[in-house]
């Protein structure tokens, strides 16, 4: 069943759904990117909440002008136009009084969400019953969703992408270096003012999916993941958008077989799931990856240290490091080197005295910047120019009597 | 309005709304001057999550156990948020994002899958809280106020507000100096030898007790706003710490009691016949003490910037 509805095959309207829920995760992933890229992910939390009211009053208008409360395109309209309020709102107050952003996002988050609440409440005493399809703005259903909304969904997800393919330049731009962006003529506020409106734009159109309270989580959780991927912005657009598309496919397919489960909080989870699987096992900036990394570079620690202690006489206490030495042969259990470990540690301190030498030579200034303890010389250094420091060094004296 | 009226029906809502509204603006002031409102935020989220897990492991709706979840989730945030922030090398607002909706989407999810329709217990109830009917039966006027009978008939919520406004005022008067310092200047707390790191998780699970006991009485959306509206309109009104928290439990009273009024009498005075969401009201007035504190409070300005 679950399969069916991945492979879309469970019915005009569920299938429509999917393509839509998942463009717009698609949408939602490349948009989030620019917004983290620019450290301003929780600003799309305000946008979400004030939408609200905006659905509330859109509700009431349309009523009162004796048309449909439920018509999908006016609803969102109004959320558009609130959620654009309480940005501005946002913004206002960061600028001109001495709130910072975080307080300002609080403030408009609650109040508005506090404000359409009150609209809500009084929808619910005004249409009888007609109001019930409101409340699923709250956590997103796709069920009983109409063709039509569907549509909407899937052409405003689409248009967002559009947008943001046509933008992604100056917005790359923008979220590294505002300064360079102005100087190559981007008008920076208003670049800023079009990252937001798309956030606003992918907010509004997964309502209806997601909800307002999770929809943050579609334009957070998936660049979040892609960061872990790539250290290049174009790559980490697409990574977001395929994370962000195929956890609304997953979670808007899931919802499709069982109705009762709300489509956003499957979809958060899916998305989340990403996550974590990226937080453990991407290369490179992975938990899995740092810890090795980290092993590895205790082991050389250990090793180097344990072989110039070999090589000058002195007793190993340390048990990680005798232990080491014992599994590469190197030494035996008590501590005592072999044959093979003797050669590898005289090696060791004579490369340890041509370092002396390199770093104590201002001609190999720039050698020696990359001296850790732990590099190689053969690494840095020509066969030739350590042929030469080792004629300095000179070879093994007799001891005169 | 008489006392027989306003006395069983509006003086417990309005008490319990008044004090839950003083023990998140305490705490909230420091959030706000910490650039850590959104904590509140997320704390407010998560609350949520913990609910329905200690219900789904003891099956009753009981305040201890739920108190104990909601603490537990709260804690369980501030790890998650430190944990993603360190391992992944993310920045605290996206790691705030990310961890608040997982959980909230969990807690839905656990909710929907449960079977909680026997019990009071659904997400609108969590967002809205249910502040309206939390009335006082047993009065029958003013002078059910000296009649114990009465009195053991107040409801339990009232009793749960008072506890942690009293674990609220009691941590910060204790704390006080060392949060004070701790705000303003945190290396120099480090090196008077005030452990920073645990009094700022000491600070958010306060805050998280505070919107346990709130959330229970009156949902979510107002512990979110008093977290928030009332000290950071406080912080525009003065430039003492003293003052901007004396302002703030002020500006929560008012926004509490108006806003209570508003949803309960408002639509009436209006000719409509029903009342709005008294929760919901709050969270306005707040807002609108905000904005009105933004635009003409005498400290709004950043301090050096021109006064335009």
């Amino acid at each position: 069943m679950f399969w069916t509805a991945l492979t879309l095959q469970l019915g005009y309207n569920a299938t429509l759904v999917t393509i839509g829920a998942t463009l717009l995760g698609i949408a939602a992933g490349v948009t989030g990117t620019f917004l983290y890229l620019r450290k301003r992910a929780l600003v799309s939390d305000a946008i979400s909440h004030a939408t609200l009211p905006g659905v509330g009053i859109a509700f009431m208008l349309m009523v009162m002008l004796g048309g449909d409360g439920r018509a999908l395109p006016g609803l969102l309209l109004g959320a558009a136009v609130s959620s654009w309020i309480g940005l501005l709102c946002v913004s206002w107050l960061t600028r001109f009084t001495r709130l910072s952003e975080d307080a300002a996002i609080g403030a408009v988050l609650s109040v508005f969400f506090g404000f359409g609440i009150v609209l809500l409440t009084v929808i619910q005493t005004m249409g009888a019953g007609r109001a019930a399809g409101l409340e699923g703005f709250l956590l997103g259903s796709t069920a009983g969703m109409l063709f039509n909304d569907a549509l909407v969904i899937a052409g405003g997800g689409a248009l967002t992408l559009l947008a943001v393919l046509i933008l992604r330049r100056p917005m790359t731009l923008l979220a590294f270096d505002p300064e360079y962006a102005a100087s190559r003529g981007v008008n920076v506020g208003r670049m800023d003012l079009a990252i937001m409106a798309l956030a606003l734009a992918v907010t509004v159109i997964g309502l209806k999916v997601v909800g307002l309270i999770l929809i943050v989580a579609m334009l957070i959780i998936p660049p979040v993941t892609a960061r872990f991927w790539t250290e290049r912005t174009d790559h980490m657009v697409l990574i977001s958008g395929l994370c962000g598309g195929l956890a609304a496919w997953v979670g808007a397919s899931l919802s499709a077989v069982a109705p009762a489960m709300p489509t956003g909080p499957i979809i958060v989870l899916s998305s989340f799931g990403l996550f974590i699987l990226s937080l453990l096992l991407a290369p490179n900036r992975g938990v899995l990856a740092v810890y090795l990394r980290h092993v590895r570079f205790q082991r050389r620690v250990h090793m180097r240290q344990g072989l110039l202690a070999l090589a000058q006489g002195q007793p190993i206490y340390e048990a990680f490091t005798v232990r080491l030495l014992k599994r590469a042969g190197l030494a035996h259990a008590d501590g005592v080197p072999t044959d093979d470990g003797r050669a590898r540690a005289a090696k060791a301190l004579r490369d340890e005295k041509r370092w002396e030498l390199v770093r104590a030579d201002q001609a190999f200034e720039s050698a020696a910047a990359l001296y850790d303890g732990l590099r190689d010389i053969e690494t840095v250094l020509t066969g030739d120019q350590i042929s030469e420091i080792d004629q300095r060094i000179g070879g093994p004296q007799g001891v005169t009597s | 309005m008489s006392g027989e009226e306003f006395v069983p029906l509006s003086l417990t809502p309005m008490l319990i709304g008044v004090l839950a509204a003083v023990a998140c603006a305490l705490p909230g002031n420091f959030l706000v001057l910490r650039k850590q409102a959104l904590i509140g935020d997320a704390i407010s989220h998560v609350v949520l999550p913990g609910i329905v897990v200690a219900f789904l492991i003891t099956g009753v709706v009981a305040a201890a156990p739920m108190m104990l979840g909601a603490a537990g989730a709260a804690l369980v945030s501030v790890v998650m948020i430190e944990a993603i922030r360190r391992l992944g090398n993310i920045e605290p607002g996206a790691a705030m994002g990310l961890t608040f909706t997982t959980l909230f989407a969990a807690g839905v999810l656990l909710l929907e899958q449960s079977d909680t329709s026997s019990v009071h217990l659904d997400v609108e109830h969590a967002l809205y809280g249910n502040l309206e009917s939390l009335i006082w039966l047993d009065a029958v006027g003013w002078s059910s106020l000296l009649d114990p009978l009465a009195l053991a008939g107040l409801p339990p919520e009232l009793g749960r507000v008072v506890i942690a406004l009293i674990g609220v005022i009691g941590f910060l008067s204790l704390f006080w100096r060392p949060l004070v310092v701790s705000t303003f200047d945190e290396s120099f707390a480090q090196a008077v030898g005030i452990a920073t790191n645990r009094l700022g998780v000491a600070l958010v699970m306060v805050a998280a007790l505070a919107a346990v006991a709130a959330f229970d009485a009156v949902g979510s959306i107002i512990v979110i706003a008093m977290f928030i509206c009332p000290p950071a309109a406080a912080r525009l009104m003065t430039n003492r710490l003293e003052h901007q928290v004396a302002w703030s439990v002020v500006f929560a009273v008012l926004s509490a009691v108006l806003g209570y009024v508003f949803a309960g009498y408002g639509p009436l005075w209006l000719g409509f016949d029903n009342a709005v969401s008294a929760a919901g009201m709050i969270a306005t007035v707040s807002g609108l003490i905000l904005a009105l504190a933004a635009c003409f409070a005498p400290h709004r300005h950043r301090s050096g910037a021109p006064a335009v």
